[in-house]
């Protein structure tokens, strides 16, 4: 290791030939990161979907569910995971908690602005067609909701990338664990690998994510805000 | 392994924790740790913003580089905060300058894009009528513009200072103080009341803080447009970085 064995040494900011014989380190690091990702991502939806739904067809739901997760977001990450610890440890469990907790308020928001955007006509147009409400929502609403949806499942991706590499604190972290072996050993080349990797797996996904919804959205221009 | 309690025991733990007389006190005490968090979180939250707000209103104000102006927000995003903060640390060494540094780079996205945003919506019939009435262009942009942008303004300022107080919170990793300390040390201690104190006090600050802004925002929201808040906060943008 590379830590002042002569005074004159100078840590590069990326020592290739160590990141040369550690490729593993990186590729295992990427998978986990890839892999809570992902949980986040598809968790938020499975709680966001059935929920936005709930709030768009019971007005009344829609103020105190968007106030909770309003209040979860508003909670450092940092924070969420050290209250949870000691009832959830440290681990998966705790990460997906914060992480899906806040994918949540992201993909209810959109998904809600969504169906609230389809206009009024159209939903005439899809009573006088004779749709049932539940038939009238799967085939009018909901396609029309979703350049909305996308736009939150891309912001809930990007934002969950960044957010990982902070569960390294609770033992995870994907390339966070790199971020913080550079930060204990004083060592420039994992941190800044796994900094930048960070930050090109968020922007891979995000286009990823807009060619997906240049396919199944033909019609919508992909803007995300 | 941190020791794990009951949901009862842990609260009685943290009331007492909090109920010591030694936490309120010395430079580990609650009013110092806030007063170190507030002011590293204030600096960066005015800096980024005497840099960013120029730039969304200029950019919004004159309808130019709308894609750079959104898009600033999806690379904010992306920024890992935990590694912006470490690799700031590894340049600049110990002390505020690093913590700033990173801070204020996380602060600028959200106010740049709700800047640009809230300038770019302006509706073009109210510039006209602002042109007719023989407002000079400076004149329109502060006495017309500004304030009907106002709520999105804030909302960009908003934004930012939640996510800053909460990334000031990582700022204990690099040796910076705060209400992040009794987090970091909880965990190294393995020190769950102080580590659960120390959530609880995060959490308030940052609850605080949009509280705190959105009362601010109310205020200088002219009353003339208050009734359209509704549209407003749905089209502010979601940053979260730490």
């Amino acid at each position: 290791m590379p830590s002042g064995l002569f005074l004159d040494y100078v840590d590069p900011w990326v020592n290739w030939t160590w990141l040369s014989t550690h490729i593993p380190l990186f590729v295992s690091a990427v998978e986990q990161h890839l892999t809570l990702t992902v949980i986040a991502v598809g968790g938020g939806l499975a709680i966001s979907i059935p929920l936005g739904i709930a709030a768009h067809r019971w007005r009344s739901l829609r103020n105190p569910v968007l106030a909770f997760f309003d209040v979860v977001y508003t909670i450092p990450s940092l924070a969420l995971f050290a209250l949870l610890v000691p009832y959830t440890g440290l681990g998966v469990v705790t990460a997906e908690i914060g992480l899906i907790g806040y994918t949540v308020l992201i993909l209810v928001r959109n998904l809600l602005v969504g169906l609230e955007s389809v206009p009024p006509d159209v939903l005439d147009a899809a009573d006088g067609m004779g749709y049932r409400p539940l038939a009238r929502l799967f085939r009018v609403e909901l396609p029309l909701a979703l350049p909305a949806i996308f736009a939150g499942v891309r912001i809930a991706t990007v934002t969950t990338i960044g957010l990982v590499t902070i569960t390294a604190l609770i033992g995870l972290g994907g390339l966070g664990q790199l971020i913080e072996r550079g930060l204990i050993e004083n060592f420039h080349t994992p941190l800044v690998v796994a900094t930048v990797l960070s930050i090109a797996l968020a922007l891979v996904a995000d286009l990823l994510l807009v060619g997906a919804q240049r396919l199944a959205v033909p019609w919508s221009r992909g803007a995300a805000s | 392994m941190v020791a794990r309690g009951s949901f009862v025991s842990v609260i009685s733990l943290v009331v007492q924790w909090f109920s010591d007389p030694a936490h309120w006190s010395g430079p580990d005490g609650i009013p110092q740790r806030l007063i170190e968090h507030v002011q590293i979180s204030a600096e960066s939250v005015a800096i980024g913003a005497v840099i960013a707000l120029p730039i969304g209103i200029a950019l919004g104000h004159y309808g130019r580089f709308g894609n750079v102006a959104i898009n600033i927000s999806n690379v904010g995003r992306a920024l890992p905060s935990f590694g912006v903060l470490v690799i700031a640390f590894q340049v600049l060494g110990l002390g505020n300058l690093p913590i700033l540094v990173a801070l204020v780079a996380l602060a600028i996205p959200p106010m740049v894009t709700n800047s640009y945003v809230g300038l770019s919506e302006v509706d073009p019939d109210v510039k006209e009528a602002a042109r007719g009435m023989g407002y000079r262009e400076v004149a329109q942009l502060l006495r017309v513009e500004l304030p009907l942008a106002v709520p999105l303004v804030m909302a960009g300022i908003r934004t930012s200072a939640v996510q800053v107080v909460a990334t000031a919170t990582l700022a204990a990793l690099i040796a910076g103080g705060g209400f992040g300390r009794y987090i970091i040390d909880g965990f190294a201690q393995q020190d769950y009341t102080k580590l659960a104190a120390g959530a609880v006090l995060v959490a308030a600050l940052a609850m605080a803080t949009e509280l705190s802004l959105s009362a601010l925002e109310r205020v200088l929201v002219p009353r003339g447009i208050r009734l359209q808040r509704a549209p407003v906060a749905r089209r502010v943008t979601t940053f979260k970085t730490a």
